[in-house]
């Protein structure tokens, strides 16, 4: 009788990324699979065990009719469901069509856009089912991976850090590139989990990890003025892999500051 | 006169390919009557999203398309880029950006190899079951995975989505001392890609050809990688300006991929086959040395071979990190400046699965007008249906679950990503 706990890796709209993040745990590969069995991750196998399974790991973004239904099936097979990368926490960098006309967006790749069955928007996984543990990044980081594998499993709370990537920075020893070299960087507002990799590199960052916890866009963006970059360039930053998060954050912030 | 018997064998999803995608197989009295693959994947419409977006962002934008290799999707942005805006990089930054593909080589071949193509050879599910009985083979397949991504995040900053790239160069070159810590394993991926070569080639293979014009990149002085012109085994030598011109996309009911055909309509195959059909005489004397021991010719046009062949270029992309990290000298500036045109350019480069080609028209700002980006598998989709049905031919008496096997076995030889060719598989084989 098997007794190991199941996972199984789930794919919506995505680009197979953060999936192989698995697989790029080439250390731990082999030990992972003798304490967990892999009951489901078509990417790697083509076996696969029938449900429900422990811990299911979904990949992508809700883009079609037919994915808005298979996801209440993986929510129904599932004891924990947690999201991997920006596509499945915050619809990826396709929910900009959320902001666009989807037929536009059809015809301008399609020469028969009748054959394309498509919704109009990219959505989170959270809009559609509830979601155990949303574990960031485009892509993620593969120990932040491991430690949510982990937790799951171990069924405790994941030890994630929602502060900003300046932290990183700090702890790195990594001198500001907007202090030093006046270089724009999204690090204020991102939360942290890459290792402030982009400021290692002398770039700034752009925003992979999504809105960190309370962001203050307000005071971004008026140090990225005084670097030379208007709100419209601020806020076509912020329009890439998260664009759905820092807008909904960006909502939040505008409904606490209304006092109607 | 006797009913017709009619087949029908169908796959839902097909496993271990990059993406979603299904085929199906109708056979009528033992012939096969058609043969679609369709691809599921849903659109992500990014020529439509990268539309009044800075030239500038297209690196990390069609980064997010695939990956597995997003490397390929960077370097023929930036290439597109750099030809519209004419900007020539230093000799130092090509380099690096060759040496950067090198590991997407070796992270995305060992991958394909080891993970999800050798399994079908030796009769296992996937790596994680093969490495039950054989865990000396599996970790060495790890290691050379492991080595190509140790490569890419010393040059690109991170494994998946670099970021460290940009039009006119990099953010910050790595230092001489960087990149003498990946000497040593990459001797080590070196020796394992031989291994692989020989461990490889005394697989079984049925004795097949693939009968369409084989397209890659070929440069005069290199195995192509980063850069080249356009040329075929049919005689076709293009600069990558031309692309347009001699190639076209398709749009069919089945499928969310275009189909690539050339101006003629005919079908043609790029990626490994290609390669090292117009260019195996480029490779470095270690990996033409070990290609001719274990008797791989040129051309080799079995697309169940493309594992020997994809291991040979395993064993050259470490040849060629190694001999690029030696000569290394560091870059005087990181990277080029670019000034915005406007205009249109083209950038080609050959993504692990084969070329991969990008078109983009900007204004004198450097905002997007126009993009277009036609992925390898795209191109491939034909010659994989057309391969397929000569397959089918071939076993159509073996029992359904069999030839399922082996249609499946046909299709990942050509190492589809179906997250990229979205604009691929469940296999459905149905005998009537």
């Amino acid at each position: 009788m098997e007794s190991r706990p199941t996972l199984a890796v789930w794919k919506f709209s995505s680009c197979d990324g953060c999936q192989l993040s698995l697989l790029d745990v080439e250390d731990d590969l082999l030990a992972i699979a003798d304490r967990v069995q892999i009951a489901h991750f078509l990417e790697a196998s083509s076996a696969t065990v029938e449900g429900p399974y422990d811990v299911s790991l979904v990949e992508g973004s809700i883009t079609t009719p037919e994915e808005a239904e298979r996801i209440k099936e993986v929510r129904a097979v599932s004891h924990a469901l947690v999201t991997i990368g920006a596509c499945a926490t915050a619809g990826g960098i396709q929910a900009l069509r959320n902001y666009a006309d989807i037929d536009d967006y059809v015809a301008a790749v399609y020469a028969s856009p009748e054959y394309i069955s498509t919704l109009a928007t990219s959505t989170p996984i959270a809009d559609h089912v509830d979601v155990d543990f949303e574990l960031r990044g485009c892509p993620i980081n593969k120990k932040q991976l491991l430690e949510l594998v982990s937790a799951m499993l171990q069924r405790r709370k994941p030890s994630i850090a929602t502060h900003s990537v300046c932290v990183e920075c700090k702890s790195r020893g990594i001198p500001c590139v907007m202090v030093s070299h006046g270089i724009p960087c999204l690090g204020p507002v991102t939360q942290a989990g890459c290792g402030a990799l982009c400021p290692a590199y002398n770039r700034g960052c752009f925003g992979c990890f999504g809105p960190a916890e309370t962001p203050n866009l307000a005071s971004l963006e008026s140090w990225w003025r005084n670097l030379g970059v208007d709100e419209k360039g601020l806020q076509r930053a912020l329009a890439t892999f998260n664009v759905e998060a820092f807008r909904r954050q960006r909502e939040r912030a505008n409904t606490a500051h209304d006092p109607d | 006169m006797s009913e017709p018997t009619r087949r029908t064998i169908q796959t839902d999803y097909l496993a271990r390919v990059e993406g979603e995608g299904a085929m199906s197989v109708r056979l009528v009295d033992g012939k096969v009557d058609e043969v679609e693959l369709r691809i599921f994947e849903p659109p992500r419409f990014f020529e439509a999203l990268l539309r009044g977006r800075s030239f500038l962002e297209a690196p990390d934008i069609t980064s997010r398309i695939c990956g597995i290799c997003p490397v390929a999707y960077q370097m023929s942005a930036i290439n597109a880029m750099e030809d519209l805006c004419g900007v020539e990089v230093s000799e130092p930054i090509r380099l690096l950006r060759r040496l950067l593909y090198c590991g997407e080589w070796i992270e995305s071949h060992a991958l394909h190899v080891y993970m999800l193509h050798a399994p079908d050879f030796l009769g296992y599910d996937g790596a994680v079951e093969m490495a039950r009985e054989h865990p000396d083979v599996v970790q060495r397949g790890l290691q050379l995975k492991k080595t190509g991504n140790e490569l890419m995040i010393v040059v690109g900053g991170r494994e998946i989505h670099p970021v460290n790239v940009k039009v006119g160069g990099f953010y910050r070159a790595p230092t001489r001392g960087e990149l003498q810590t990946l000497v040593q394993p990459l001797e080590r991926a070196r020796e394992a890609a031989v291994e692989t070569v020989r461990w490889t080639a005394g697989f079984d293979f049925p004795e097949r050809a693939v009968d369409c014009e084989l397209v890659a990149l070929a440069a005069p002085d290199a195995y192509a990688i980063e850069q080249g012109r356009v040329v075929s085994d049919h005689g076709l030598d293009i600069g990558v300006q031309e692309y347009n011109d001699n190639f076209y996309e398709e749009h069919v009911a089945r499928s969310n991929a275009l189909h690539s055909r050339r101006t003629d309509g005919s079908t043609y195959l790029c990626g490994p086959l290609a390669r090292y059909a117009l260019s195996a005489d480029r490779l470095s004397p270690l990996a033409r040395e070990v290609a001719a021991e274990v008797g791989l010719e040129v051309p080799c046009r079995d697309a169940f071979r493309s594992i020997v062949v994809r291991s040979v270029e395993l064993v050259y992309a470490c040849d060629e990190a190694l001999r690029i990290i030696d000569e290394y000298e560091e870059p005087d500036a990181p990277a080029a400046e670019v000034e915005p045109r406007a205009g249109v350019g083209h950038g080609a480069t050959e993504a692990p699965r084969g070329l991969l080609y990008h078109r983009y028209e900007l204004d004198s700002e450097g905002t997007i007008l126009d993009a277009k980006i036609v992925p390898p598998t795209s191109q491939n989709q034909l010659a994989i249906e057309e391969d397929l049905r000569q397959v089918v031919d071939r076993y159509h008496d073996l029992a359904d679950d069999e030839l399922k096997h082996v249609c499946e076995q046909a299709i990942r030889n050509f190492d589809p990503c179906i997250s990229c060719a979205t604009h691929f598989l469940d296999l459905e084989i149905v005998r009537e």
